[in-house]
């Protein structure tokens, strides 16, 4: 245990604490060793390590009628190989909210980890969750806070999707490296394939469309961001390696079964069919 | 310079229990009585806000009475603690019993050394410990898998069984309990015990709005921490 007993009266919150219920600020405090140093000179990586970076690729989210659908493809890469087949980039943020990672993998999963401790944390201290507006800065500001990561290369650009507790409206939040946050309207894409998976989305989308509807949108979007480009992955038939799908609504966050997910794929991949 | 008087530790050590035992007398009880998949929380709180138990972490829960001010600084310093220790190793390495070890010494440390010592007294709680819930052996069975740690504003630490009772008055409320236990108890029968022997005690009926009843529940996904409010509650009283 790395915090020894006679340090918890440090451990205490001191009364008007600016970030009274952050963890990443806990964290820095508690155990500053566990925090990402950056890197004293701005040259950026080295060209060999630079190859061998896992990146993750394509995610997306589209709105629905009544919620979100958060959705990834599970291909990452390192340079010009392929190096992982069943990677997955979409996290369960808390109940009710999802994450979904593209850019350079470690520090994103990373991310990911971090910002779903810091939303069950704010909950636990506080009594009541963040509103998904909350949350979406939040992720700002841990993405403002990689800025230094971000300028040796390390770029990670999460999307945040879900709805808000308590008055259960789904929304969608895009960022850039920088940390710069976007609402979206009905849908967003982001990874290398997210060019031709956003030119589908935007064809397909429809805010007033039953859940399992804008399901098959996504998977078709992933399917045409998969033949576009070279790091997006299609579905693995013979390893029965399906795209992780999300839905969030106002009963919070699922994951689609395996199998459930199959069946929507039979659908994308039986119009191409020749 | 003022000069300091020589105070024998014994006196000291009396002063300081006396004080803090006061302090924690001024507020209401608590009790907490097991159940066959964990443990529930029962007190008179009429408010619904200021709460005296909480969520540490997946499996571990926090309750306590005494001063306000000092148990929600422990309590956030607890999550504190379990939150960075998940983060670092795995969510199952985060257990009550360095928890409850922390608050101890952080209790007897203040209890000898600080102006004044916490006039507080805690409760740890954790199910289904080690993966244990699967194939728990029964409430009956020293191997089950709840722990209930209780620690005195002087950071001394008791390993509990069955039910426990922290804050002023606890005698009557622990005779009356005595006399309701059962080892079968489901969720809803402990919460009756519970509150029928607070309202025995209080000598009157207490209405789920002057009640905080929470607790932790083993067959509950990741977070086993629950709380019972409003209509939920008053159905629990009324069955």
């Amino acid at each position: 245990m790395r915090i020894p007993p006679d340090a918890l009266p440090s451990a205490l919150p001191t009364p008007f604490d600016l970030q009274p219920a952050s963890f990443a600020h806990v964290l820095g405090q508690l155990a500053p060793d566990a925090l990402p140093v950056a890197l004293g000179s701005a040259q950026g990586l080295p060209e060999s390590l630079r190859h061998q970076l896992v990146d993750g690729t394509t995610v997306l989210a589209l709105i629905a009628r009544d919620g979100v659908v958060v959705a990834g493809d599970r291909r990452a890469t390192a340079g010009n190989q392929i190096s992982r087949g069943d990677m997955r980039k979409v996290f369960p943020a808390d109940d009710t909210s999802a994450v979904a990672i593209s850019g350079v993998a470690g520090p994103a999963m990373e991310l990911a980890k971090v910002f779903a401790t810091e939303l069950e944390h704010y909950e636990k201290v506080e009594g009541e969750p963040l509103s998904l507006e909350g949350k979406s800065n939040k992720l700002a500001g841990l993405l403002r806070a990689h800025l230094p990561m971000a300028m040796q290369g390390l770029v990670v650009v999460p999307l945040f999707a879900g709805v808000d507790p308590r008055t259960h409206e789904p929304r969608i939040f895009e960022y850039d490296p920088v940390g710069g946050r976007y609402v979206a309207t009905a849908q967003a894409a982001t990874g290398s394939g997210s060019l031709a998976a956003r030119a589908t989305l935007k064809r397909l989308v429809d805010a007033d469309a039953a859940l399992d509807d804008a399901v098959g949108t996504a998977l078709e979007a992933l399917a045409d961001a998969a033949e576009e480009d070279s790091a997006t992955g299609g579905p693995d038939l013979i390893r029965r390696i399906f795209p992780i799908v999300a839905v969030i609504d106002a009963d919070g966050y699922r994951e689609l079964p395996n199998d459930e997910v199959a069946g929507h794929v039979e659908a994308v991949l039986a119009h191409r069919r020749r | 310079m003022a000069a300091n008087f020589y105070v024998a530790p014994e006196q000291l050590m009396k002063d300081r229990a006396e004080y803090a035992r006061k302090g924690i007398a001024r507020g209401r009880a608590l009790v907490a009585v097991a159940f066959d998949h964990g443990v529930i929380f029962a007190g008179e709180n009429p408010s619904a806000s200021l709460h005296k138990t909480s969520e540490i972490y997946d499996r571990i829960a926090f309750a306590a009475v005494g001063r306000y001010n000092e148990f929600e600084a422990l309590r956030v310093a607890g999550i504190r603690l379990a939150d960075v220790k998940g983060y670092q190793y795995a969510r199952e390495d985060v257990t009550a019993k360095p928890l409850a070890n922390a608050y101890s010494q952080a209790l007897g440390a203040s209890f000898m050394g600080d102006s004044k010592p916490f006039e507080v007294e805690l409760l740890i709680a954790q199910v289904g410990a080690n993966g244990a819930a699967a194939d728990d052996p029964g409430p009956s069975s020293p191997d089950r898998s709840l722990e209930l740690f209780h620690i005195l504003y002087d950071g001394s630490i008791v390993d509990e069984r069955r039910f426990v009772v922290i804050g002023g008055e606890t005698e009557p409320l622990r005779e009356e309990l005595e006399r309701r236990y059962r080892e079968d108890l489901d969720r809803d029968g402990a919460v009756e015990i519970a509150v029928g022997a607070l309202s025995t005690v209080a000598g009157r009926s207490l209405a789920p709005e002057v009640l905080e009843v929470s607790g932790l529940d083993d067959r509950r996904e990741r977070r086993r921490f629950f709380r019972l409010r409003g209509e939920e509650l008053a159905q629990v009283l009324e069955a």
